[in-house]
C-alpha cells in the first residue's frame, strides 16, 4: 500500500494527463456552477466532504476539485445486463442537488440506455462509434448480472440481436477500467440466487480483467459517483477488499459504526416488530440484522442526501453487498446465528474475524441477559 | 413493397425491450410486434423460500417502481396467511405508495418521456424573453422560466451543442416533423427537464423517510411496516408534509403546465392523436384514504362503453403463451399456470437497415407472455385507472378529467389517444399527490389513539395456504398469487402492468395494447421512427417487470436446452 504522499503525486500525474485529453466541451466547470447558483465556496465544501468520503487526507481535497473540473475528458460507457435498473435509479439521486447533476454533465456520458435521447439502431450506433473512438481510455460500467447459460441466449440487446454476454466482452477488451455496479453486477445478484435458472454471473467472472465491485442493492450513490471519482483522480484502481470492493466504502462493518450499537452491547434488543423495543430504537439483531456480517458504509453515509437507511427505518440490514446474500443470509428476519459464511477477510483483517467471534458470543450473552431482564419486568 | 423496421434497444426505459414494425410505401405501419428479449426467472427462484422473504425477492423484480412488488408481494403473503395488519401500517404503506407515485411519474414524464416531445437543438434558437411570456400561458405562476432561468438553461445547453459532442443528447431524432413544441415552448420544456432531477431527488427522499431507502425500500414486512420510530416521530411527519410540498409545487406549476402545453402543441399531430386501438381498460382499487374509503375504483370497461363499467373478476384472469418463449396447451389462470421456456431466437431478414436478426411473428418471439381477461386483450395503466374512476362516478376524478378536458378544449374522445395516454398520467399524479394529505391526516388522527405497526402472521406447516393481492402499480394494476406449502413457497406467480400491455399475439390472432397501438401509424422517416417510440414511451414500459415465470409443476428447467444458433 502506496504513502498518502506517493498517492497524491500519483493523483499530480493524472490530472497533468487529462489536461492533455481533449474535453467535451469548452465551458469549465466554474462557469456551470455560476450558472447554477453554486460558488465557489459550496464547491470546496463539497470537494471536502468527498475527500473525508473516501477517507483520504484533507490536502487531495484540491486534488479532487480539479479532478471535478477535468473529468469532462472521461468517457463513460453504462452497459444494462439482467437487472431491474435500481442502480440506474440509485444513481440518478446523487446527493448534493445541482452540483453532482454538473458532475453528471462532465463526465462524458457516451452510452447509457435509461437516460440517452437515442434509442434502436441510432443507439446502437452511438455504443459502436464510443467502443472505437475511445478505445482504451472509457470507463465501463456494468449494472445487472450477464447471463451465460446456454451461450448467453436469456439476454440479447440491439438490432444485431447480440447476447449480453457478447457485449460485455467487447466493451471489458477497450475499457480503461470496469466498475460493477451493485450485487449482481458484481456477483451476479438476485438471479444468480439459487437455482440460478440463467446461469447469471457477475461480470468478473465472464471478463479478463480486474473489476471493481461496488455491492449493494442498489449500492448508494456516494458509492458509484465516489468510485468513479477516485478513478479519474488516480487513474487507477482504488484499493479493494478481498471481493474488489473499494475499501473507503466497503471497509467497515455495518455493524460497527451502527446507530444501534449502544443497545447490542446493552442487550437491549427488539424481540418483534412493533414492540416497546421497536419504539426505543433496540438493536434489531434478533429480527434478523445481517449488520455483523455485512460490510458497507451505510450506517455513516446513510441514503437520499443521508435521510434514511434500513436500520433507522426498524429493519434489519439484510446484507446486500456481500456475494451469495440472497441464498447465504435468507429468512432475512431472524438471526443468522453463529453460521459460517463465505470467509470474511482472514489474510487482511483477522482482527476483523476475532471479533466477530467475540460478537457472536456477546450476542449469546446478550440475549441471555435479555431474557432475564424480561422475566423481572413480567 | 413492405419494409421491416427493427428498433431495439427501445431506450428510456426499464429493462430491455424490442419492438418491430412493417411499413407499406406510404410508410404505415401495417404489423407491429413487442418483444422482451431478458428473461431472469425470479419466480423459480421464489420456490422452497420462507414466504417472509418473498417480498423482499420480488421487488427486485423492478427498481424503478421499485416499492410495487415489494408491498404487492406481501400482501399476497398476508392474504394467504388471513394476517389482518394495523391500520397505521396501511396508511404507511399508501403513503409510501403516494410518494413512489410522486417520484417515478415525475421521472417518467421528464427524463423518460420527455425527449419525445421536446427538441432539445430547436430550444437553443428559442428567445428566453418570450419563452417566459409563453410560459404564462399555461399557468399564471410558472417555475423555473422566468427569463433569466430560461437564458441560463438555453447557454448551459449551447456550450454542450456546440461542441459537437452531445453525450446522451447525440444521434436522435432532433428535427423531426412531429416534434411540435415552438422553440420558446422546447425552452420551457428543457428547464423543467433539468429542474425535475433536482425535485425528484426530493420525491425519492419522501419514500426513504418511511421506506429506509429508495430505491429498495426496506421496511416492510408481512403483518405491518417497521419504520415505527419514524410514525412516532412529530419531526419526521412533517420533513415529509415539507417535501410534499416542494414536489407538489412543481407537479402543479411545471409537470400540468406543460402537459396543457402538449396538448395545444400537439392538438392537431395525427401521430399522437391515435394509439389506444383495444379500447378495453383494467384497474383496481388502490390508496387508501381513510375509513375505508380509497382514491381509486376498481372495474372493467370493454369496448370503450363507460357506461357498461363492471367489476374486476380475478378468476377471468389467464395467461395466453402461443406466441411467447413458453410451452403450453392453452390459456392458463395464474394458479394453475405452468411455465415452460421453449426460446426459438431470431429469423435473418432484410429491414430499412439492411440483413438483421428478427422476430418471428408466426412463431413464438417474446419472453412476454399474454394476460386477457375474458380472452380479451386490455390496457392497464394511469388512463385505465382514470377512466375505471370516471365511469364510476368518482369526483375527485371526474372534476379531474372535466377541468384538463376545459383547460384544453378537448373533447372526452380526445383521452383516447396516445396524449391522452401521457396526460392521464399526469391527473393521476396531481390527484395521488392532494389526495395524499387525506391518508396523511388520517394518519395523524389515528396515532393520537393507536401506536400499532404490526400483527405477528403464524404459519402453520401442516397447512396449505393460497393467496393473491391486486394493487394499483404506478404502470397500472399489479397482482401477485402465491401458494404456500409446508411453510415454504410452491408455487408464485406475478401478472404484471407491463405484461398486460406488451404481451405478444394471442392463440386467437388478438394483438396487445403495444402492437395494437401502432397499427395505421405513418412514419415520417423508418429509419428514424420516432413515432413509434413516443407511442410506446406513453405506456411506460418496464420490461423487467413483465418477464417473470413460475414452473408449477416442479419441471427441470435444466432439461430446456436453449438454441444458441437461433439467431
Amino acid at each position: 500500500m502506496e504513502t498518502h504522499e506517493a498517492l497524491y503525486q500519483q493523483g499530480v500525474a493524472r490530472m497533468e494527463q487529462l489536461r492533455h485529453l481533449k474535453p467535451r466541451h469548452g465551458e469549465t466547470l466554474q462557469d456551470k456552477m455560476l450558472q447554477n447558483g453554486i460558488s465557489r465556496r459550496d464547491f470546496m465544501k463539497w470537494t471536502a466532504s468527498v475527500t473525508a468520503m473516501l477517507a483520504l487526507p484533507l490536502p487531495f481535497s484540491t486534488l479532487v476539485a480539479e479532478a471535478a473540473e477535468l473529468a469532462n475528458r472521461v468517457p463513460l460507457i453504462w452497459l444494462h445486463m439482467a437487472e431491474c435498473t435500481g442502480c440506474s435509479e440509485s444513481l440518478i439521486r446523487t446527493d448534493t442537488p445541482n452540483l453532482d447533476s454538473l458532475i453528471f454533465d462532465h463526465v462524458s456520458l457516451e452510452y447509457h440506455e435509461t437516460l440517452m435521447a437515442a434509442s434502436g439502431w441510432q443507439a446502437e450506433e452511438n455504443l459502436e462509434h464510443a467502443l472505437e473512438t475511445y478505445k482504451g481510455n472509457y470507463l465501463l460500467a456494468v449494472e445487472g448480472a450477464v447471463p451465460t447459460a446456454n451461450n448467453g441466449a436469456y439476454l440479447t440487446v440491439g438490432c444485431k440481436g447480440h447476447t449480453g454476454l457478447h457485449i460485455v466482452k467487447q466493451a471489458a477488451a477497450g475499457a480503461a477500467a470496469i466498475i460493477s455496479v451493485g450485487t449482481c453486477a458484481a456477483f451476479g445478484g438476485i438471479q444468480a440466487a439459487s437455482p440460478n435458472p440463467t446461469g447469471a454471473k457477475g461480470v468478473y467472472e465472464v471478463v479478463d480483467k480486474p473489476v471493481i465491485n461496488l455491492g449493494g442493492c442498489p449500492p448508494s450513490e456516494k458509492n458509484i459517483v465516489g468510485t468513479l471519482m477516485y478513478f479519474i483522480m488516480f487513474g487507477k484502481l482504488p484499493a479493494l477488499d478481498m471481493f474488489n470492493r473499494p475499501k473507503w466504502a466497503y471497509g467497515a462493518r455495518v455493524h460497527d459504526n451502527c446507530e444501534r450499537r449502544g443497545r447490542f452491547d446493552a442487550g437491549e434488543f427488539v424481540e418483534e416488530f412493533g414492540d416497546q423495543g421497536a419504539k426505543e430504537g433496540y438493536c434489531l439483531y434478533k429480527v434478523g440484522c445481517k449488520g455483523p456480517y455485512t460490510y458497507n458504509n451505510c450506517p455513516t453515509e446513510r441514503f437520499n442526501h443521508h435521510t434514511s437507511w434500513p436500520v433507522l427505518a426498524g429493519h434489519g440490514c439484510m446484507g446486500c453487498s456481500e456475494p451469495n446474500f440472497w441464498d447465504d443470509m435468507a429468512d432475512f428476519e431472524k438471526p443468522l446465528g453463529r453460521q459460517l459464511l463465505h470467509g470474511l477477510d482472514a489474510t487482511t483483517d483477522t482482527i476483523g474475524t476475532v471479533i466477530l467471534g467475540a460478537t457472536a458470543v456477546g450476542i449469546g450473552a446478550h440475549a441471555v441477559a435479555s431474557v432475564f431482564a424480561k422475566s423481572e419486568e413480567e | 413493397m413492405s419494409k421491416r423496421v427493427v428498433i431495439d434497444p427501445i431506450t428510456r426505459i426499464e429493462g430491455h425491450l424490442r419492438v418491430e414494425v412493417e411499413v407499406d410505401e406510404n410508410n404505415v405501419i401495417q404489423k407491429a410486434w413487442s418483444s422482451s428479449t431478458l428473461w431472469r426467472g425470479i419466480e423459480v427462484i421464489l420456490k422452497g423460500r420462507t414466504p417472509m422473504d418473498v417480498g423482499l425477492i420480488v421487488q427486485r423484480i423492478c427498481g424503478v417502481c421499485t416499492y410495487s412488488h415489494y408491498r404487492c408481494g406481501t400482501e399476497a403473503v398476508e392474504n394467504a396467511l388471513g394476517v389482518k395488519i394495523p391500520l397505521n401500517a396501511k396508511y404507511l404503506r399508501s403513503l409510501m405508495q403516494t410518494s413512489l407515485y410522486m417520484h417515478d411519474h415525475i421521472v417518467h414524464f421528464y427524463h423518460l418521456h420527455g425527449l419525445d416531445w421536446v427538441d432539445v437543438v430547436s430550444a437553443l434558437s428559442a428567445d428566453p424573453a418570450l419563452a417566459a411570456q409563453v410560459a404564462l400561458k399555461y399557468t399564471d405562476k410558472p417555475i423555473s422560466a422566468g427569463e433569466g432561468d430560461l437564458r441560463a438553461v438555453q447557454e448551459r445547453v449551447k456550450g454542450l451543442v456546440e461542441t459537437g459532442k452531445l453525450g446522451p443528447f447525440a444521434n436522435a431524432y432532433w428535427g423531426n416533423g412531429t416534434y411540435k413544441f415552438t422553440p420558446e415552448q422546447n425552452l420551457i420544456a428543457l428547464s423543467h427537464y433539468l429542474k425535475a432531477l433536482e425535485v425528484q431527488r426530493v420525491a425519492a427522499e419522501m419514500l426513504a423517510i418511511f421506506g429506509g431507502k429508495s430505491p429498495h425500500p426496506q421496511s416492510i414486512v408481512v403483518g405491518g411496516v417497521t419504520s415505527v420510530r419514524d410514525m412516532l416521530s412529530p419531526a419526521r411527519l412533517q420533513e415529509w408534509k415539507q417535501k410534499h410540498a416542494i414536489v407538489n409545487d412543481f407537479i402543479i406549476r411545471a409537470y400540468k403546465a406543460d402537459i396543457v402545453m402538449a396538448a395545444e402543441a400537439f392538438g392537431t399531430e395525427p401521430s399522437v392523436l391515435g394509439g389506444v386501438n383495444v379500447k378495453n381498460f383494467l384497474a383496481t382499487e388502490d390508496f387508501l384514504l381513510g375509513d375505508g374509503q380509497y382514491m381509486f375504483n376498481q372495474g372493467v370497461i370493454m369496448n370503450g362503453d363507460l357506461a357498461g363499467v363492471s367489476d374486476l373478476n380475478p378468476d377471468w384472469i389467464k395467461e395466453d403463451v402461443t406466441h411467447a418463449w413458453y410451452k403450453a396447451d392453452g390459456p392458463q389462470h395464474p394458479f394453475d399456470g405452468t411455465t415452460i421456456p421453449d426460446y426459438t431466437g431470431f429469423v435473418e431478414r432484410d429491414t430499412v437497415y439492411g440483413k438483421l436478426p428478427t422476430v418471428d411473428g408466426d412463431g413464438k418471439y417474446s419472453w412476454v407472455k399474454s394476460p386477457r381477461y375474458q380472452g380479451e386483450p386490455v390496457e392497464v395503466g394511469p388512463l385505465a385507472c382514470l377512466l375505471v374512476s370516471y365511469a364510476r362516478g368518482n369526483q375527485v376524478v371526474v372534476d379531474a378529467v372535466n377541468g384538463l378536458l376545459s383547460a384544453t378544449g378537448l373533447p372526452i374522445e380526445a383521452l383516447f389517444t396516445t396524449l391522452g395516454r401521457t396526460a392521464a398520467r399526469m391527473l393521476q399524479t396531481v390527484i395521488v399527490a392532494e389526495e395524499g394529505l387525506k391518508t396523511f391526516d388520517a394518519l395523524l388522527t389515528n396515532l393520537q389513539s393507536d401506536e400499532s405497526t404490526y400483527t405477528k402472521p403464524e404459519i402453520d406447516p401442516n397447512k396449505e395456504y393460497v393467496g393473491h393481492s391486486m394493487i394499483e402499480a404506478p404502470r397500472g394494476m399489479l397482482s401477485h398469487w402465491i401458494r404456500i406449502k409446508g411453510g415454504k413457497v410452491e408455487n408464485y406467480q406475478a401478472v404484471v402492468p407491463t405484461t398486460w400491455n406488451a404481451g405478444p399475439v394471442d392463440a386467437a390472432g388478438n394483438m396487445g395494447p403495444y402492437e395494437a397501438s401502432l397499427i395505421g401509424l405513418k412514419l415520417e422517416d423508418p429509419t428514424k421512427p420516432l413515432e413509434v417510440i413516443r407511442i410506446i414511451h406513453s405506456f411506460d414500459p418496464c420490461m423487467a417487470c413483465a418477464v417473470h415465470v413460475m414452473d408449477f409443476k416442479g419441471t427441470n428447467l435444466g432439461e430446456f436446452k436453449i438454441d444458441p444458433n437461433g439467431f
